[in-house]
């Protein structure tokens, strides 16, 4: 059988390629629905809602724990049941999360990640009359304006960090994308009277116990902005955590997604075709990755994040968020295991998945050790060795899987 | 004197510092294990009140729990250990314990109360140990002598007085050491404060120790003051790689579970392995390497080395100044476990 790990664009069209192969496919995945962050649940997608009707068992709202490699097995945690499911090709399309870099007061109530306000905004965050500030950068910023624009709340300013220089070098490559030229004209249009400024960032926030004002710097100008929430993207960090737990070169393991998703879809699909035994099938796809690698490469350098972003900080600012680890206690250390065995900082419950990043970018460490659990489990789900019953059940094999 | 420490890892503390526990503990499997743990207790006790914060220092006491009459004959035997030579020791019945452990499982037999153990976070004990020692950092020694030590690159620093302290990897520096190194591992979860009272230890614990052959686990959790719980034991000869062992970690929770049935629902966070140094004989090296002038040995102290710290620094500068110690050296000397 085949597992592929993430319900996203690339994991959706990994186990999509590996059934119209004939290969007996499940695919378990973290979130209650398909779609990964983007797709998020979004069955007017027309490939969440393929997905859905492609019959493919999916293990929803469950986490990988922990990989056996050798017995080629991984341990998974889902609601009130834990156990093993065997795989003979494994696909990890584990996806990204949001990259959040400290800034003076990005911790208050109000301030979020893009990401998080969109899909608070979809399960029920009123947004209609609010005042927003978005900061950061990529098209994310823009997406999310014209969305909480479309539902009423006052986005006062989107603050790009590229500058304009860069954007402009951006341009040629949108040209050779004209469905996402189209998407960008569309979101020109809903977010039409919304400030958009380039070079320009979010230098901290500020408020009593809430969200009340974040200050903002283009060049030299340094502004106040009222507002009720702040939307903050500063890109996307991929979570290899599984990966990484596989070790050096694991067999019949296939990785895919980017953090784009054209390139994560295309990415899925080589994946499931090499998964299911069809690397020559692939060969059609070589055109579409190439064009999709060339769009996600120009994303990185136009979007790539300033130096300045790096000083943000102030010596009480916090880093870690579980153990409420400063700036200033941070950098006395030369390498992040010695401040996390010092300060505790990557040691609570998010082991490290916010921090981790931020520390990277601010001050150059490796932060990157992974053992199991992977993600927090059960005790019991530790010594758990049932197999799930999706394990034994599932479809039949059409086609034996060349292994 | 002018000391300096030479740590290769850049990181105070990252060995078995880190991955240990953090039990200060009295122990009774020998006079000479109960004479280093209860002088190095006092030692801690004496410098409790100028730990930082961060050192995590909590007088929880201990509990050793009898799981059946057997083990409570255990008990009795330690009590009266214990009280001979004028320990705080404290005998629970099964009702007893239930009360001061209410996670426990019903039905135990009994235990036994040390209510003068402690506990503490070794890294940031053993940074504020260091104080302002000058460090050369991130430099590998490769060969010691009386004469000082020869570096990775080459170079060397001269001293009249080495003193190793590294642990099960003293077999790098001093081949004939017997030192083993017994691989264990732990686990920590979220914070759950007011689950634990104590520092719980099955006595069925003192098997796996003294198993030195098959890989044992044991019953051993502990409130950290942040109100999270780290559970252990394992113990496994042989074992050279670092990483998780699923299986034993999996019979180390199932054997936890058994004791703490509500274990089971709690969320582990983390796990860890680390290596402790073993002797043959239980008792740590401290004092001349045999064979080797001028150079001392400070290892061997198995899970023991976070609580015997301070006593084995003690002994250690006792000797190596000519003075009077509190408890006799003897026991500890390295020669007695040397194959010449």
């Amino acid at each position: 059988m085949i597992v592929v790990v993430g319900a996203g664009p690339a994991g959706i069209a990994a186990a999509l390629r590996a059934q119209e192969c004939g290969a007996r496919v499940t695919v378990i995945d973290d979130n209650p629905n398909p779609g990964g962050q983007i797709w998020r649940g979004d069955d007017e997608n027309s490939w969440v809602a393929r997905f859905r009707s492609s019959g493919i068992p999916l293990l929803s709202s469950t986490r990988v724990v922990a990989v056996d490699v050798e017995a080629r097995s991984l341990l998974v945690e889902t609601d009130g049941v834990s156990g093993r499911l065997s795989w003979k090709k494994l696909v990890l399309a584990t996806g990204s999360r949001e990259l959040f870099l400290p800034f003076p007061g990005w911790t208050l109530p109000g301030v979020f990640g893009v990401g998080g306000l969109q899909a608070l905004a979809k399960t029920g965050l009123p947004v209609a009359g609010k005042r927003i500030v978005l900061g950061g950068t990529g098209p994310l910023l823009l997406a999310v304006g014209a969305y909480l624009r479309q539902h009423g709340a006052d986005v006062k300013l989107i603050a790009e960090q590229a500058n304009i220089q860069s954007l402009a070098g951006f341009a040629p490559e949108l040209l050779r994308h004209p469905r996402k030229v189209l998407q960008g004209a569309s979101l020109q249009w809903a977010i039409a009277g919304t400030p958009y400024r380039t070079g320009c960032w979010i230098d901290s926030a500020e408020g009593v116990n809430k969200l009340e004002r974040v200050t903002v710097r283009s060049g030299r100008d340094i502004w106040t902005e009222d507002c009720d929430y702040a939307g903050v993207a500063w890109g996307l960090t991929p979570n290899t955590e599984l990966l990484e737990s596989l070790g050096p070169e694991p067999e019949d393991v296939y990785v895919a997604g980017s953090g784009e998703v054209d390139l994560s879809f295309v990415e899925g699909e080589i994946a499931g075709l090499n998964a299911a035994g069809y690397p020559e099938r692939t060969v059609l796809l070589a055109p579409k990755l190439e064009k999709a690698r060339g769009f996600a490469a120009a994303l990185a350098t136009t979007f790539a994040l300033r130096d300045e972003l790096r000083h943000l900080a102030k010596p009480d600012t916090i880093v870690c968020r579980c153990e409420d680890v400063t700036y200033g206690e941070l950098r006395k250390f030369t390498s992040f295991r010695a401040a996390k065995l010092q300060t505790r900082c990557g040691m609570g419950p998010c082991q490290g998945r916010i921090c981790g990043p931020a520390n990277e970018f601010l001050f150059g460490w490796e932060t990157g050790t992974v053992r199991p659990p992977v993600f927090p489990a059960k005790i019991a789900t530790l010594f758990s060795d049932a197999p799930l019953p999706a394990d034994t059940t599932g479809q039949p094999d059409t086609k034996e899987i060349t292994s | 004197m002018r000391v300096m420490v030479c740590e290769e890892s850049g990181i105070i503390g990252g060995g078995a510092t880190a991955a240990g526990m953090g039990h200060l503990a009295v122990m009774d499997d020998s006079e000479a294990q109960f004479a280093l743990t209860s002088y190095s207790q006092m030692l801690w006790r004496e410098l409790a009140a100028e730990l930082p914060a961060s050192a995590e220092y909590l007088t929880c006491g201990a509990l050793w729990v009898a799981a059946d009459e057997e083990e409570l004959v255990e008990v009795h035997r330690k009590h009266r250990f214990y009280t001979a030579r004028g320990v705080p020791v404290e005998v629970l019945d099964s009702r007893q314990l239930s009360a001061a452990e209410p996670h426990l499982r019903a039905g135990l037999a009994g235990g036994l109360r040390m209510p003068a153990d402690s506990v503490c976070y070794p890294p940031c004990a053993a940074a504020w140990l260091l104080g302002g020692i000058p460090v050369a950092f991130g430099r590998r020694v490769v060969a010691a002598s009386g004469s000082g030590v020869e570096f990775e690159d080459g170079t060397n620093l001269k001293a009249p007085v080495i003193v190793l302290a590294t642990g099960a990897a003293i077999r790098r520096l001093v081949p004939s050491a017997p030192v083993a190194p017994r691989k264990g591992h732990l686990l920590i979860t979220d914070r759950y404060p007011g689950f634990l009272n104590h520092q719980i230890i099955e006595l069925g614990y003192l098997k796996s120790a003294h198993a030195t052959e098959s890989d044992s686990v044991a019953f051993n959790a502990q409130p950290r003051s942040t109100g999270q719980i780290l559970i252990g034991s394992s113990r496994q000869f042989g074992a050279e790689d670092s990483g998780i062992d699923s299986r034993i970690l999996a019979r180390m929770l199932a054997r936890a579970v058994e004791y703490m049935p509500e274990l089971r629902d709690l969320s582990a966070i983390r796990a860890w392995t680390g290596f402790r140094a073993a002797t043959p004989d239980k008792v740590p090296l401290i004092g001349r390497a045999p064979g080797m002038p001028g150079v001392w040995l400070a290892t061997g102290h198995e899970g023991l080395g976070i609580s015997t710290s301070l006593a084995t620094a003690r002994l250690l500068a006792d000797e190596i100044l000519g003075r009077d110690s509190a408890i006799p050296r003897s026991p500890y000397n390295p020669e007695r476990t040397f194959v010449h």
